[in-house]
């Protein structure tokens, strides 16, 4: 099973992007969308595929892969099933970022404003975070963290609450509840290369964590310099993780479920969680907003973070009980 | 092989000296067993012999290598260390665990060289593994446990293995089980040190002893010299007789 996993996730990831480009208010035909692809043509059905859905479905897969595997990096780095990238204040730090653009009408007149602020406050967060921990180990992180998440949380509460006109109240709010719709190029352009980054430095950690398995002690004498793989473990989940709330908002959970989803089929090692975690965060990202689109209930689209949030919950509960039989 | 000599070694913990001036020699081909109460030190000692917690003074040298001098990666090649209460945190299967040992030698990606999993097939046989080696690792019986978690430190074949309290929270089966196998690491050569609070064990199977109390040495040499009532007693603060009958020596502490 272990061997077929990754082949057989990336042709799902496939298969449901292929969807994407087709699915929405206005859908496609599959003809319509290679056409679009291969033959550039100023046409409805060209425009909506390469500057609506092409974005957008990227940012998905983006958004969803990183958010996957910082989860299973975080998860196996603390050793705790119930890690996920939001407890480091990284998307918390982001959020405020954004919601700071958004306050002082920065982005009213410069698209790309809260997505920068939102990077410049999960480095922000994730340095503080670091000054914080610096001496401590694995669980003063964890607090540190999560000092800083409920220090930043209330700041944004604090934006909503003095917001200068009901518009901006709205806008955080719609911001925060985490969307990928009207996103365009710029957006991928600008989060990808973080995003990509992070991705990569955590890659690179995945033979450390089989070894972290044993416990600080034992991997340390095994050769793992624990705390440096600690910090890079946190600068890539910044850099990732930070670009994706920045450009996204808020979308929770995906961290916390793709890697639990995939875990019992390679084994629980937690090098082998790192890839396939990755694709299943893209295939549940990409297909939460292939939901968004289609599932309408009148009013306006449901927000992909909301919409993850009612799936995710519901997971997370489960998870406690499961994990609460399995160690009782 | 090597043999692992510290001199005037000194360690400070948070301010407190847990280890002054201690100056020991453990053998190469020879089991050292360290004693002492709880708090003595001997954690303290065998985390600085295993070059994992730097000394305030004081050498501490693996061969004629100063432990400082070898590379992160080639003293975890040339050394293990099993702290108390070892473990697995994910339920991995225990060849996977056992393969976790030669982590050192391994590429940044990829999978296990072919001749590194013969070392684990061999290392799993000799430790009575084979029947385990898919079970996940947080289902084992302390007993199995304790098995794969020397195997791990083991599969390596390093020269020098430091081992502290092998025996806590077994029966006195795997205990014996367990310091029989360090002793068989011993006779192949190896450096072999390992904390116990058993002193019978110690005295049964050790080659020498380490005697430590409040951060001092009090006793280092051949067993049968160290393990007397009078040492013991001191050791321990506890009246101490040793009684020998046809089955060998056995420590009574008779407060």
């Amino acid at each position: 099973m272990s061997r077929w996993i990754n082949p057989l996730l990336a042709i799902l990831l496939l298969a449901s992007v292929a969807v994407s480009l087709l699915a929405g208010t206005v859908w496609l035909h599959p003809g319509e969308v290679t056409g679009a692809l291969l033959h550039p043509a100023p046409d409805l059905p060209g425009l909506i595929v390469r500057e609506i859905r092409l974005p957008r479905v990227l940012l998905a897969v983006l958004i969803g892969g990183i958010l996957g595997l910082s989860g299973a990096v975080l998860q196996g780095l603390l050793r705790n099933p119930l890690a996920e990238p939001g407890l480091l204040g990284v998307s918390v730090g982001a959020s405020l970022g954004a919601v700071i653009a958004i306050y002082y009408g920065f982005s009213a007149s410069f698209t790309l404003a809260s997505p920068l602020f939102g990077l410049g406050g999960a480095f922000l967060a994730a340095g503080l975070a670091f000054l914080l921990a610096r001496n401590g180990g694995t669980l003063a992180l964890i607090l540190a963290g999560s000092a800083i998440a409920s220090t930043v949380a209330a700041a944004t509460n604090l934006a909503l609450n003095l917001a200068p006109n009901p518009y901006a109240a709205y806008e955080i709010m719609n911001w925060l509840m985490g969307s990928i719709a009207e996103r365009s190029w710029d957006h991928v352009r600008l989060a990808a290369p973080f995003i990509l980054g992070g991705g990569a430095l955590l890659l690179f950690i995945g033979r450390a964590l089989d070894v972290l398995a044993l416990g600080d002690t034992q991997a340390e004498s095994l050769g793992i310099a624990v705390g440096r793989v600690r910090w890079i473990a946190l600068i890539g989940i910044a850099m990732g993780v930070g670009a994706a709330t920045a450009v996204a908002g808020a979308i929770g959970f995906v961290g916390l479920v793709a890697p639990h989803l995939v875990r019992p089929l390679v084994g629980h090692q937690p090098s082998k969680v790192l890839v396939p975690a990755t694709l299943t965060g893209a295939i549940i990202v990409v297909l939460a907003d292939i939901a968004t689109r289609v599932i309408r209930f009148g009013g306006p689209p449901i927000n992909l973070g909301v919409f993850m949030s009612l799936i995710g919950a519901p997971f997370f509960l489960w998870l406690v009980l499961h994990v609460r039989s399995r160690t009782a | 092989m090597s043999a692992l000599q510290i001199d005037g070694l000194s360690i400070a913990r948070g301010g407190r000296t847990v280890l002054s001036d201690v100056t020991v020699r453990f053998g190469a081909g020879r089991l050292t067993a360290v004693i002492g109460p709880n708090g003595a030190g001997k954690s303290s000692l065998l985390e600085a012999a295993a070059g994992l917690l730097a000394p305030t003074s004081g050498t501490i040298r693996l061969g004629d290598d100063p432990l400082p001098s070898l590379g992160r990666r080639e003293l975890a090649r040339r050394r293990a260390y099993l702290p108390q209460r070892a473990g697995v945190e994910w339920p991995i299967g225990v060849a996977r665990v056992v393969a976790l040992g030669l982590a050192p030698s391994l590429p940044a990606f990829g999978d296990l060289p072919a001749a590194m999993r013969d070392a684990v097939e061999r290392t799993l046989a000799e430790c009575d593994l084979l029947a385990l080696r898919d079970r996940p690792a947080t289902e084992l019986s302390g007993g199995e446990l304790a098995r794969v978690m020397l195997a791990r430190a083991i599969v390596g074949d390093p020269e020098l293995l430091i081992v502290d309290e092998p025996t806590a929270g077994l029966d006195p089966r795997h205990a014996l089980d367990a310091v029989r196998r360090l002793r068989t690491r011993a006779d192949a050569g190896r450096t072999v040190i390992m904390a116990i609070h058993e002193v019978d064990l110690a005295l049964r199977f050790a080659d020498d002893v380490v005697a430590i109390r409040d951060g001092k040495l009090l006793a280092f040499g051949p067993t049968d010299e160290v393990m007397t009532a009078p040492t013991l007693a001191t050791l321990y603060d506890v009246r101490t007789h040793i009684r020998h009958d046809e089955h060998g020596a056995a420590v009574r502490f008779l407060d």
